[in-house]
């Protein structure tokens, strides 16, 4: 195991500040646009309201790679991905307060 | 190279029907699935699981392990045996998946990354030539709140997969210099590009690598979203009388009126005091009387006086 010297790294921070379009999207997701579409249309992920091309929060790419993982890995549909989804994001909301 | 028993990850007999084999996977996957599961362990242990079903889920590969027979044991020291040609086996994973690195067992007795099959191809456009990203890798980076406030460089250590120089995929330690933006909070991720798991296959793109945020504790303050909450403690005669006391923020020492009267528990609001960002957190400064606890005599007498002259019930709306 060698060790290379440190690199130096940006990142973006994955919230509301970071917007992607949706070619960048579906790079991040490493998915054909059709996926994103299904998702989209299931309610997995939501674009951007009020514009014209589709673009996504920092935090929709974070959805996403989650429901992806489910799909792949539990069998789950999109509806039911969207579902833990939900659930797992409320959780999360109760467990901070 | 150690032995592993599948059967014994999934928790299955050797003669565990198709059935029986996926029920167990997917009940295992939902409890232990890292999207979703609080166990420690849940990454390491999810893996194990999928190496296993991987396995046991394809007939060929089954009955290709199933030679082994019942005398080896998880953990035992294991050669395949000699003219040995697991390359002809294909894989799963594909175009939701991104590569992912069984253990080298599993990739001496099934070759690994040969081809790939599109779970969502179904029957006829079956199997294809691999090119697969690389796989996500997901830490976790401990910074200070003071590192929030003011931006800062931490150097972080991880393992990330990595092809070595005869194609097998090996753990490197790699150190990163990850630039912190300024008003980052707890549970934020940072997502570095292209930091993640190795492609193969051209044109394929490597993982990325996302990092959750967490704070290491900083007494006396404490994030609450952007917003910093301090305890200050303050004596009975700045609670009564209103004093301006100094107060601890991330940013320095500031001055705070306590207003006269203020019990414990009374919060007073610094606007902009808090993390950084957009719309900045503010600091919550939260009042704590401290007594003495040792008064002498003559405080003792003075608080005696203060008895007589302010006599009080606070416990009255108690039904007291």
């Amino acid at each position: 195991m060698t060790a290379k010297k440190p690199t130096g790294v940006h990142g973006v921070v994955l919230d509301t500040r970071t917007t992607f379009t949706l070619v960048e999207f579906c790079s991040a997701c490493g998915v054909e646009q059709r996926r994103i579409v299904e998702m989209v249309e299931e309610g997995v992920i939501e674009p951007i309201a009020g514009q014209d091309d589709w673009r996504f929060h920092g935090e929709a790419l974070l959805r996403a790679k989650r429901a992806l993982r489910l799909v792949r890995d539990l069998g789950v549909n999109w509806p039911g991905a969207a579902l833990a989804l939900d659930l797992l994001e409320e959780i999360e909301r109760l467990d901070r307060r | 190279m150690k032995f592993r028993d599948y059967y014994e990850t999934l928790g299955l007999d050797r003669n565990a029907s198709a059935d029986d084999i996926k029920r167990a996977y997917r009940r295992l996957a939902r409890k232990y699935h890292p999207d979703v599961s609080k166990e420690p362990d849940a990454e390491a242990r999810f893996k194990e699981m999928k190496e296993a079903y991987e396995v046991l889920k394809d007939p060929e590969k089954r009955a290709a392990y199933d030679q082994f027979g019942e005398n080896w044991e998880a953990g035992q020291e294991f050669q395949p045996p000699p003219g040995w040609d697991g390359s002809s086996f294909t894989y799963g994973g594909g175009e939701f998946g991104g590569a992912e690195h069984f253990s080298d067992f599993f990739e001496t007795l099934f070759g690994g990354r040969g081809r790939e099959r599109d779970p969502f191809g179904g029957g006829f456009s079956g199997y294809r030539e691999a090119r697969m990203n690389g796989e996500d890798v997901n830490a976790r980076i401990q910074i200070s709140l003071a590192d929030s406030f003011h931006g800062a460089t931490r150097q972080l250590a991880l393992e990330v997969p990595e092809v070595g120089s005869d194609g097998r995929v090996v753990r490197r330690q790699k150190t990163l210099n990850v630039t912190i933006p300024k008003g980052i909070t707890a549970g934020q991720r940072i997502r570095l590009e292209g930091q993640g798991g190795p492609a193969f296959g051209s044109g394929a793109k490597p993982g990325d690598l996302y990092l959750t945020v967490e704070f290491t504790p900083q007494p006396p303050f404490e994030a609450r979203g952007r917003d910093i909450h301090v305890t200050l403690p303050v004596t009975p005669a700045e609670a009564v009388l209103g004093r301006t006391v100094k107060a601890p923020t991330l940013g320095g020492t500031v001055e705070v009126r306590i207003p006269p009267g203020s019990s414990t528990g009374k919060k007073l609001r610094l606007k902009g005091r808090g993390l950084p960002g957009r719309e900045a957190g503010d600091q919550i400064v939260e009042l704590r009387i401290v007594v003495p606890e040792k008064p002498d005599s003559a405080t003792r007498a003075l608080y005696e006086e203060l008895e007589k002259a302010n006599p009080q019930n606070p416990r009255a709306g108690l039904g007291v």
